[in-house]
Parts: structure tokens; sequence; C-alpha cells
């Protein structure tokens, strides 16, 4: 089956942040997404707690250009005062149309 | 005295907290899964709304205008006080000042259910509307806390959308809509439904408070960090603004019971409102801070020792 190149970004972040970072994600371009409540410690030390719930990963197949446009999106907005770490990677998808922005057309 | 602190101390809930910091200082794997911690939060706020909105339905309203408002004025004044103590005497910046105050000027409902129980073990229960009181004291501390750091310039956070999230917030909801359904139901309405949510209530409550025993030894680890003007002042500041909420009890008509139930609301410092919104409206606070010391500090003073002083207070002032 003929699979055509995408990018996966991954987004793990304090819950607080999930529907905000959800929206953001469809709206610079996402067709979909994946959402997991994680655990985990990073530089900021575990804030995820019962008062604060755990953390979440919202991953999400996109194009190159949405991909970019996420990752810029949550470094400006998010990076300096909260928890959680932005990265994507090059992955195959079959069916390439179904994650193309559907403002742009297919 | 003695004798309610003892009881108080031994009752199966505050010994079910021990417990759980027990199981973290041992490292034990007991672990309680984040959705019973969800589904026994959303059943203990669900059903102190059922049972106030009850209440509520046969109380006539002059009983409880004054209470109201009395709550009100404390939940605009504790913040205020607790801000200055903390920027004045502690020296602590403008941000984590505000951050902290909007937590101890709010109300944690599980420090109010505990002293609702020893009120009634000590023979002089509290009013059936008390938790109409603990939904008005819920917001407007978090509102006023918010509103001095905003006062001061740029913030990175959203004003609004930390609005929202205190008035959308899982335990106004719950409060709320728990006592319009009560209020609705009314006695007859109510029960059907009793078996489950008064019946099992301090069952409930015990599952619950072994989970926020872990959660505060946890927090604990935190302890050296915070420094040890915040640790005095998780003890003192209850203490103070406890002693404030008996007195405006009581002069705002509760009995004794309820001006002490009254006492331990406004003593102690949220932990699921206040955290969430805070973290929306001002993510550069330090969390360490706020919630080392609302539930690490404050909620197992209240506890264990906390209910049982404000309840003495109100029996000597108003006994």
């Amino acid at each position: 089956m003929p699979t055509v190149p995408h990018r996966l970004v991954t987004i793990i972040a304090e819950r607080i942040l999930r529907d905000r970072l959800v929206e953001a994600v469809h709206r610079l371009g996402a067709t979909g997404h994946t959402l997991t409540d994680v655990q985990g410690e990073g530089t900021r030390h575990a804030q995820s707690s019962a008062a604060l719930g755990r953390s979440v990963k919202i991953e999400a197949v996109v194009t190159a250009d949405v991909a970019e446009r996420i990752v810029a999106h949550v470094a400006e907005r998010y990076f300096e005062h909260h928890s959680l770490i932005v990265y994507f990677q090059d992955v195959e998808v079959v069916r390439g149309s179904k994650y193309a922005p559907q403002n742009e057309g297919v | 005295m003695a004798d309610v602190l003892l009881a108080s101390l031994l009752s199966p809930v505050v010994l079910a907290f021990v417990l759980g910091i027990l199981a973290v200082v041992v490292r034990s794997d007991l672990e309680i899964p984040e959705p019973l911690y969800q589904a026994l939060s959303i059943y203990l706020l669900l059903a102190i709304g059922l049972k106030g909105g009850k209440a509520l339905s046969e109380t006539p309203l002059a009983e409880v205008v004054w209470p109201v408002l009395g709550t009100l004025l404390l939940g605009i004044v504790t913040p205020i006080i607790a801000y200055n103590v903390l920027r004045r005497l502690g020296g602590f910046d403008r941000t984590n000042a505000a951050a902290l105050a909007a937590h101890y000027g709010s109300v944690s409902a599980v420090t109010f259910i505990a002293a609702q129980t020893v009120a009634a073990l000590a023979g002089t229960p509290s009013e059936g509307f008390m938790p109409a009181l603990v939904a008005v004291l819920e917001v407007p501390a978090i509102v006023v806390g918010l509103l001095i750091a905003y006062a001061r310039g740029e913030r990175a956070g959203s004003w609004q959308e930390a609005l929202r999230e205190v008035v959308t917030g899982r335990s106004i909801v719950l409060l709320v809509g728990g006592m319009a359904i009560g209020w609705v139901a009314g006695a007859d309405g109510m029960k059907p439904v009793e078996p489950f949510f008064v019946a099992g209530f301090q069952g409930a409550l015990t599952l619950f408070l072994l989970d926020m025993g872990m959660s505060a030894a946890r927090r604990l680890r935190d302890l050296k960090s915070v420094g040890v003007f915040l640790i005095g002042f998780g003890v003192l500041m209850p203490i103070v603004h406890g002693a404030l909420g008996v007195w405006v009890g009581l002069s705002s008509g509760l009995s004794v019971g309820g001006a002490a139930v009254l006492g331990a609301m406004v003593s102690s410092a949220s932990y699921i409102a206040a955290p969430a919104a805070v973290r929306v409206g001002l993510p550069e606070a330090n969390p360490a801070y706020y919630l080392t010391a609302s539930l690490g500090i404050t909620f197992p003073f209240n506890l264990t020792l906390g209910i049982p002083l404000y309840l003495a207070l109100a029996q000597a002032w108003g006994g």
C-alpha cells in the first residue's frame, strides 16, 4: 500500500492546558487528535498531583506546515510558565489526504 | 475539649488519613487509582450539595441571610489579610502572595465535612444549610486573589479563563447543582437516594481521606523548599481566620456548632478549586508553595487540632 510522509506531533502537558491545547491543535490545521492520560516527571518536578490532575499527551498526525505552526504556537504561549514538552517525528501514513488541513483543501 | 479532641483524633476518618501518610512513608505499593479519587470527590461534593439543598428547602430565608452575608464578607477579607501577612512579614513577591491568598481565603470541602462530623460528635450539630455557605465562601477569595495580582500590570495568564475555571469548576457545579436538586426534591423526593448518598457518606469520606493522607505525605517532600515562614503561616493563619470565622458565625446568629464549622471553613485552604484557577490565572506562581501549604500543612493541622480548637472557641464565646 502506498504511503505518504507526514509528521506526528506530540505534546505532553499539565492537565489544566488540555482543552486549550486540543483547541489550538485543531485551529492550526490538525484534522484529528489522540488524547492519553500520562504520568511522569520533568524539570519542573512532578506537578501532576491530586489537585491538578494527571498530565496529558496529545498526538496528531499533520502536514509539515501544520507541525511547525503547532510547535511555534506552543513554544510562544506556554514554555515560559507551564510544564509541557512538544516534539514531532516523521511518520509514513496511508490515506495521506485524510490529514491535510481542511480549510486549505485536499 | 480534651474529650472532643480525643474522639476526633481517633475517628476512622482521621486515622485513615494517618494510614495514608504511613503508606507513603513506608513506601507501600498502595495506590488509589485516579478515577476512584475523582469518583469519590464527585460523590462527596454532590452528597453535601443534596443534603444542603434539602435543609435549605426547610429553612426560612431570614435565618440564612445573615450567615450568607457574613460568609461573603469573610471570603473578601481573609485573602486580603493573608496577602498582607505574606507580603509584609513573609517577604513573598506579589504573584506568589496573591496565589497563596486565593487559597487561604477559599475553602476546603473536606475540612468542612470533617468539622461537621466533629461538631455533631460533640453534641452541637451545625445548621443543615451550611453547604450553602461553602458555595458562597469558595469563589470570592479566588477572585480577590486574582484581582490583587492583576491590578499590578501584565500577567502571563488569562483572568477571564481563570474566572471561568472557578465558576464552572467541578466543586461549584456539584455543590450548587446538588443544592438545586435537593431543594427542588425536598425531604420526600430525597428519600429514594438517601440510602446511597447519606448512609454511604462517612465510608466514602474515610476512603477519600486515605487518599488525602497519601497526597499530603507526598507534598511533604517539598517542605524544605517552601521555607520555615510558610510552615508557620500554614498553622497560624488558619487559627486567626478560624477565630474570625467563629466570631462572625456567632454574630450572624449561627449556633455554637454552626459557628465552629464556619470557623473551620474560613480557616481552611482550598485544594481543588483554587489550584486549578490559580494555575490558569497566575501560571507564574510556584505551585510548590500553595499546594504544599494548603495540602501538606494546613489541611493536616485543621483535621487534627484546628477543628477541636474552633469548636472550643465557639463553646467559650457562644456557650
